[in-house]
C-alpha cells in the first residue's frame, strides 16, 4: 500500500500533535502535584513567619489572659496532657482486645463482616457526632459533666476504630505458621496470642496507636461539641476536673479580631505541630527500627 | 521440667491434670468473653449514636412540635424565634461542600496521576509522605489559615466579599480533603493491570492515550469512590468551617457572602450556655442526625464501589 505525500504528511503531523497532547498532559499533572506542595509549603510558612517569635518560654507556661502580651497556653497544655493520657490508656486494651478478638477469634460469619463494615463506617463519622454523643451520654446520662473524664472517654470513641484497624492489619502480618507452631507445641489459642502473636505484631500496632494519638492530640470538634471550657484559668489536676485543648486555644485566639492573638494562635499552631511531628516521627521509627528486627 | 514428666498411673495424677484443663479452658473461655466485649464496643457506640440522635430528635419533632415538613423544607433557621428550616445550613453545607470538591478533585486526581503514571520510585516516596503531613494537620489550623491567610487575598480580588465567606472555607476544606482523595485514586491506579497499559502501548498509544483512555476509565469507579469519601469528610468538617465561613444560615449560591454550616451551627450552640432539655439544646441533635445519616449513605456508597473494585482484580 502506497501513501500519498499529502496522506504522509498529514500522518507525521498527526504524530506531532499527539505527542504534544502527550506531553502536555504530563506536565498538567505534574502541574497539580506541584500545586499541592508548594500551597502546603507556602501554608506552613505562613503559620512560621507569623507565630515564631511568640514561642518561647513565658508563652508556655503563661496562663490565660486578656492582654496578648502575657497571655500563655499551659493550661491548655496540661488539660491535653490529662485528655491524651486518659485517651491513651482506655484506648489501648479495648481497641487492640476487639482487634485481637476479630483476627484471632472471630470465625467468618455474617456477624463478624457485620461488626468489620460498622468499624469502618465509624472510622468515617464526623468527629463533632462523636462529641454529640459525649455530650448526652457521658455529661449528661452518665452524670460525669464536662469532665476530664467525659472528654478523654468520648476521645476514646473518636480514635478507637482507627486503633482496631490498624491492629488488625499488624496481626494479619503475622504468619500463619508461627500460630501453627504454637499449636502443635500444645498451647492454647491465648497462649498463642499472647505469647507468639502479640509480640510479633507489636510494632505495627504501637505506629497504629501512636497515629491515632496524634489525630486525638489535635481534634477540636468533638470537645467543642461537649462544651469545653474555653477560658479556663487553672490547669487541672484531677480527671473530674473540666477541660479545654491546645486546639481550642487555637480556635478560639484565632477568632479574635485582634491581630495580635492571631500571631498567638499562629504560636500555639507552631507547638501543636511540633508535637505532632516528633509523635509521627516515633511512630516512622518505631515501624522502621522494630519492623526490621523480625523477618519472616 | 517437672511439668513434662509422664503423669504417674495413680488416679489423683489424672484428676489434676483434669481438672488444670478445665481451669485453663474455663480461663479461655473468660478471655473470649473479654476480648469480645470490646469488639461489641463498636457495635455499642453506633447503636448509642443512632439511638440518642433519634430519641433527641424525636422529642424535638414531637415535644417542641416542630412538623418534619417544617425542617426539611422551612426557609429560615432561627431557632431563637422558633423557626427551624434546615435548608439555609444544608445549604451552606452544600456550598463548601461543592467549592472544596471543585478545589480538591482536579489537583487530587492529576496528582494521583503524576505519582501512579509518571513519577519515579523516588519522587513517589519523597511526595507521597509531604503529602501525608497535609493529612496530619488538625482541621482548627486550616480555621486559622483561612481567617488569617487566605481571607484576605480574597478581599483583595473581590473588595465586596464578606470579611469571612463561603469560599475561604471551601478553599481550606478542598485542601483538607486533598490528602483523601490523592492516597485513594493512586491507589485504585495502581491496582490496574499491567497488562491493560502493555497491551495499549502495543497498539501504538502515546502515554496520554493509555493514561486517559486505559487506566482512568479502569479505574474510574475506585476514583469516584475516593471523590465520595472526600465529599462525606467535606460534609462533616467542622472548625475550619466555622472559623471560616462566618456563620450567618442564609440560602444563597454566591460564595462570598458569609454562611453558615450544619457543623458551625452545632459548634455554635455548644460553645454558648445549652442547658440540658431546652428546645435549642435538641436542635444540635436534630441537625446532628442529618449530618450522620447523609455521610452515613455516602460512606456505604464509597465501601461497596471499593469492595467491587477489589473483588474485580483479585
Amino acid at each position: 500500500m502506497m501513501y500519498t505525500e499529502k496522506e504522509l504528511a498529514n500522518m507525521a503531523s498527526f504524530r506531532v500533535r499527539q505527542r504534544f497532547v502527550s506531553s502536555m498532559f504530563r506536565v498538567l499533572c505534574m502541574g497539580a502535584m506541584w500545586c499541592c506542595l508548594i500551597i502546603l509549603a507556602f501554608l506552613l510558612f505562613s503559620v512560621l513567619v507569623r507565630g515564631l517569635q511568640h514561642v518561647d518560654w513565658s508563652f508556655l507556661t503563661g496562663l490565660i489572659s486578656r492582654d496578648p502580651e502575657k497571655a500563655g497556653i499551659w493550661v491548655y497544655l496540661i488539660s491535653s496532657l490529662w485528655l491524651i493520657l486518659l485517651t491513651t490508656l482506655f484506648s489501648i486494651p479495648i481497641g487492640v482486645g476487639a482487634a485481637l478478638y476479630l483476627e484471632e477469634y472471630a470465625a467468618d460469619t455474617r456477624w463478624k463482616r457485620l461488626v468489620q463494615l460498622n468499624i469502618a463506617n465509624l472510622a468515617g463519622v464526623p468527629s463533632i457526632v462523636y462529641g454529640l454523643l459525649g455530650l448526652g451520654l457521658f455529661v449528661w446520662a452518665a452524670q460525669l459533666g464536662r469532665s476530664i473524664l467525659a472528654g478523654s472517654l468520648t476521645l476514646t470513641l473518636v480514635i478507637l476504630p482507627i486503633v482496631i484497624l490498624a491492629s488488625q492489619e499488624a496481626l494479619r502480618a503475622v504468619p500463619n505458621s508461627i500460630r501453627q507452631a504454637s499449636y502443635a507445641l500444645g498451647a492454647t489459642r491465648w497462649q498463642t496470642t499472647w505469647r507468639q502473636v502479640l509480640p510479633a505484631a507489636t510494632p505495627g500496632i504501637m505506629t497504629g496507636v501512636i497515629l491515632s494519638i496524634s489525630r486525638a492530640l489535635g481534634e477540636a470538634a468533638p470537645l467543642v461539641a461537649m462544651g469545653a471550657v474555653q477560658y479556663m484559668n487553672y490547669a487541672p489536676v484531677s480527671v473530674n476536673d473540666s477541660f479545654t485543648a491546645l486546639p481550642l486555644a487555637i480556635f478560639q485566639w484565632a477568632g479574635e479580631a485582634k491581630r495580635e492573638f492571631h500571631e498567638l494562635s499562629a504560636a500555639a499552631i507552631i507547638v501543636l505541630l511540633v508535637v505532632l511531628i516528633s509523635l509521627n516521627m516515633i511512630a516512622a521509627y518505631v515501624r522502621h527500627h522494630f519492623g526490621k528486627r523480625v523477618q519472616w | 521440667m517437672d511439668t513434662l514428666t509422664p503423669a504417674t498411673s495413680s488416679t489423683s495424677g489424672i484428676d489434676q491434670e483434669s481438672y488444670e484443663r478445665n481451669r485453663r479452658r474455663r480461663m479461655e473461655r473468660i478471655i473470649r468473653a473479654l476480648l469480645m466485649g470490646c469488639a461489641i464496643i463498636s457495635v455499642v457506640t453506633t447503636v448509642g449514636i443512632v439511638v440518642l440522635l433519634l430519641f433527641e430528635s424525636l422529642k424535638f419533632f414531637l415535644y417542641d412540635g416542630v412538623s418534619i415538613t417544617e425542617f426539611l423544607t422551612g426557609t429560615v433557621w432561627a431557632p431563637q424565634n422558633d423557626q427551624f428550616g434546615i435548608l439555609p445550613l444544608f445549604c451552606g453545607t452544600m456550598l463548601v461542600t461543592v467549592g472544596a470538591a471543585i478545589v480538591a478533585m482536579p489537583l487530587g486526581l492529576g496528582t494521583a496521576i503524576y505519582l501512579s503514571e509518571y513519577a519515579s520510585p523516588i519522587v513517589r516516596e519523597t511526595v507521597k509522605p509531604a503529602l501525608e503531613i497535609l493529612a496530619g494537620i488538625p482541621s482548627v489550623v486550616f480555621g486559622y489559615l483561612a481567617i488569617v491567610v487566605i481571607a484576605p487575598y480574597i478581599h483583595d480580588l473581590f473588595p465586596d466579599a464578606d470579611p469571612a465567606n463561603a469560599a475561604a472555607a471551601a478553599i481550606v476544606v478542598g485542601f483538607m480533603i486533598l490528602p483523601t482523595v490523592i492516597s485513594l485514586s493512586e491507589d485504585v491506579l495502581r491496582a490496574v493491570p499491567r497488562s491493560l497499559r502493555e497491551g495499549a502501548f502495543a497498539l501504538g498509544a502515546t502515554k496520554y492515550d493509555v493514561t486517559v483512555k486505559v487506566v482512568v476509565p479502569a479505574a474510574l469507579s475506585g476514583i469516584m469512590a475516593s471523590f465520595l469519601l472526600a465529599i462525606s469528610r467535606a460534609i462533616g468538617e467542622t472548625m475550619a468551617v466555622t472559623l471560616a465561613a462566618g456563620g450567618t444560615p442564609r440560602i444563597t449560591l454566591n460564595p462570598l457572602r458569609s454562611i453558615q454550616t450544619m457543623t458551625a451551627y452545632i459548634v455554635e450552640k455548644a460553645q454558648g450556655e445549652n442547658p440540658y432539655g431546652t428546645v435549642e439544646y435538641r436542635t444540635i441533635f436534630a441537625v446532628g442526625l442529618t449530618l450522620f445519616v447523609s455521610t452515613m449513605l455516602l460512606n456505604l456508597v464509597a465501601q461497596w464501589i471499593l469492595g467491587r473494585m477489589r473483588e474485580k482484580y483479585e
